[in-house]
């Protein structure tokens, strides 16, 4: 399988990275050379197998129904770019 | 170099326990080594303030008689693992600035033991790369050179800053992480022993996260004891990582200089790779004989499906970091470009924060996770995945003790060298150590000689889950048969 240049375009804003028009073809020439290097998977017979969900054994634990940390607004937003009182602050997203 | 920064971790800790010398001795000694290094890169951030008041508090405690496992012993730090108000980099533009207000449980194991820290280390961006040349603070000069060049080496990634600094004497250890081979890889390169512990054995809390079933903490350090002290500080349950393992942590330094006679080491056909240098072929073939005269049974095995471990590999990896990495959202922390919207905040401040190796990656990740793609690859590779790690439970049900392979298909390489024009040229680099990260199992590269380029090469050791005892075992029985490979002259 390969990616076209629109498809370049799709996954980068998927990917939420601005992408500039003049660097498309070379991300598609990049992503391309990955692809092709996977496309040997494609030969493995996988009928039956079950995927990895985990490498080791292991159910995961519960832990008691409690509060057991937090009350640290301050420090949450401590490293924000941008913060009015505890509030992350952000461009309007709501008319 | 000092005489005290020529010491072992282990020498460093008998001889602050002697009272030979203090820990603030110890500890300004690899200060001055660490400034008198920067051409090498290997710091992206020197904490020489907070080291001198942690070996002063290790002093008194010393003077006591009440001295703790890592007791005023300077160590350095992979900038991925968070300390609490030292800025954690990742070696990203994107998280510039961000000073976490913990502290990863492994490093505050580090430090509950009595450790010093020297400073935060490079690494490729997010511990993507194998050479450390994706770093947003430039890359790690390794101290090694070829005979007769002096072109600068890579010292491998992504934890090249870890390996540089321990090869170059810059501190007595380096805590590391392995998501493909990231510890393995650099140690190789420069002469030095990692370990890669099991899955789940050392606490991934406060880590910044590349791959989450993949990414695992262990160290690099200049012998195999020293990594096993290192170890026992760093392994450990932790409630607030969910894939953390309960079980007891043992003392891994009584592991070395124990009997390997009877041991079963499997020797892999399918790891003897078409086009094989010579050099690699002979060492590996050395590797076996050395620890037949130890005393240990060798018996060829096969794991089929090794060649599928690296494509798979680059679809399950890129796919967790496209997960992981959305948190980079110029919102709650580090770098941020400011847009019309939040979309094109978003856009800009990801476009501006992330290198190219980075964005390559998040890029096929979303791709193989989107609408239509994720059976044919994301699927498709967690199924391989589980025929790479039954290739191994069939070979340790057979009886096989522990599994030596080479640890990098070539030495180190120069800058610029490779992996310029197509990324997967550099991808090669892992193709012996990304099985071990696939199937979630330990790990261990000890040096055991010098290429004809006078670089050093190492061979790795695999083994069964939990099983890293017998791992230390083995590698100091190949460290005590290979030549002792000496680090070139400072030239720094």
């Amino acid at each position: 399988m390969s990616v076209d240049q629109a498809t370049v375009r799709r996954i980068a804003h998927l990917a939420r990275i601005a992408v500039e028009e003049k660097e498309v073809e070379h991300l598609q020439g990049e992503i391309n050379a990955i692809l092709s290097f996977v496309e040997e998977l494609s030969s493995v017979d996988v009928a039956g197998v079950e995927a990895m969900t985990s490498t080791m054994p292991m159910k995961l634990r519960m832990r008691a129904d409690v509060v057991n940390d937090g009350h640290k607004a301050a420090d949450i937003v401590a490293n924000a770019p941008e913060r009015e009182d505890n509030f992350f602050v952000v461009p309007k997203v709501v008319e | 170099m000092t005489e005290l920064t020529k010491l072992t971790l282990a020498a460093a800790r008998d001889g602050l326990r002697a009272r030979k010398f203090t820990a603030t001795e110890l500890t300004k000694a690899h200060i001055a080594a660490v400034e008198k290094a920067r051409a090498l890169n290997a710091y992206i951030a020197e904490t020489p303030e907070r080291a001198l008041a942690q070996a002063a508090d290790s002093d008194a405690r010393l003077a006591k008689g009440e001295g703790r496992p890592l007791e005023g012993l300077p160590l350095g730090i992979k900038d991925l693992y968070c300390t609490q108000g030292v800025e954690t980099t990742a070696a990203s533009r994107i998280l510039k600035g961000f000073k976490p207000h913990y502290e990863s449980t492994v490093t505050a194991q580090l430090w509950r033991d009595g450790g010093v820290m020297l400073g935060k280390l490079n690494l490729d961006e997010f511990a993507m790369g194998s050479s450390n040349e994706t770093s947003a603070f430039g890359p790690v000069v390794s101290p090694w050179r070829r005979k007769g060049s002096d072109a600068k080496i890579v010292p491998g990634g992504s934890s090249g800053g870890s390996a540089a600094a321990v090869a170059a004497h810059l501190c007595l250890a380096a805590t590391a992480t392995d998501t493909g081979g990231s510890i393995r890889q650099p140690a190789a390169f420069t002469g030095t022993v990692g370990v890669k512990p099991t899955y789940g054995r050392c606490s991934r809390w406060g880590v910044v996260a590349f791959a989450s079933s993949l990414d695992q903490a262990g160290p690099i350090a200049r012998d195999v004891r020293d990594c096993a002290i290192m170890l026992r500080s760093m392994a450990g349950f932790d409630p607030k990582d969910s894939t953390s393992v309960d079980r007891p942590v043992p003392d891994y330094e009584k592991a070395i200089g124990a009997s390997v006679s009877g041991k079963t080491i499997g020797i892999p056909r399918e790891y003897r790779l078409e086009g094989m240098s010579a050099e690699i072929d002979g060492l590996w073939k050395q590797g076996v004989e050395w620890l037949r005269d130890a005393g240990a049974k060798i018996v060829d095995i096969s794991l089929p499906h090794t060649r599928m471990a690296l494509p798979a590999y680059y679809i399950v990896a890129p796919a967790e970091a496209s997960s992981n990495l959305a948190r980079y959202d110029g919102v709650r922390y580090g770098l941020r470009e400011n847009g019309r919207d939040i979309v094109e905040l978003y856009e800009k401040t990801r476009a501006a924060g992330f290198g190219p190796e980075v964005r390559r990656r998040i890029m096929i990740g979303t791709y193989v996770l989107s609408a239509g793609y994720y059976d044919a690859y994301y699927v498709r590779a967690q199924k391989i995945r589980t025929l790479i790690k039954q290739d191994f439970e069939q070979a340790f049900h057979a009886g096989v003790d522990a599994i030596l392979t080479p640890a990098t298909p070539s030495p180190a390489f120069a800058l610029g060298e490779k992996g310029s024009a197509d990324p997967v040229e550099m991808y090669l680099n892992d193709v012996f150590t990304v099985t071990v990260n696939m199937a979630g199992l330990p790990g261990l590269v000890a040096p055991c000689g010098l290429a004809a380029d006078g670089l050093p090469l190492g061979l790795q050791l695999i083994g069964r889950p939990f099983e890293e005892e017998t791992l230390f075992s083995l590698g100091a029985a190949l460290e005590n048969a290979a030549p002792k490979i000496g680090l070139p002259k400072a030239w720094w």
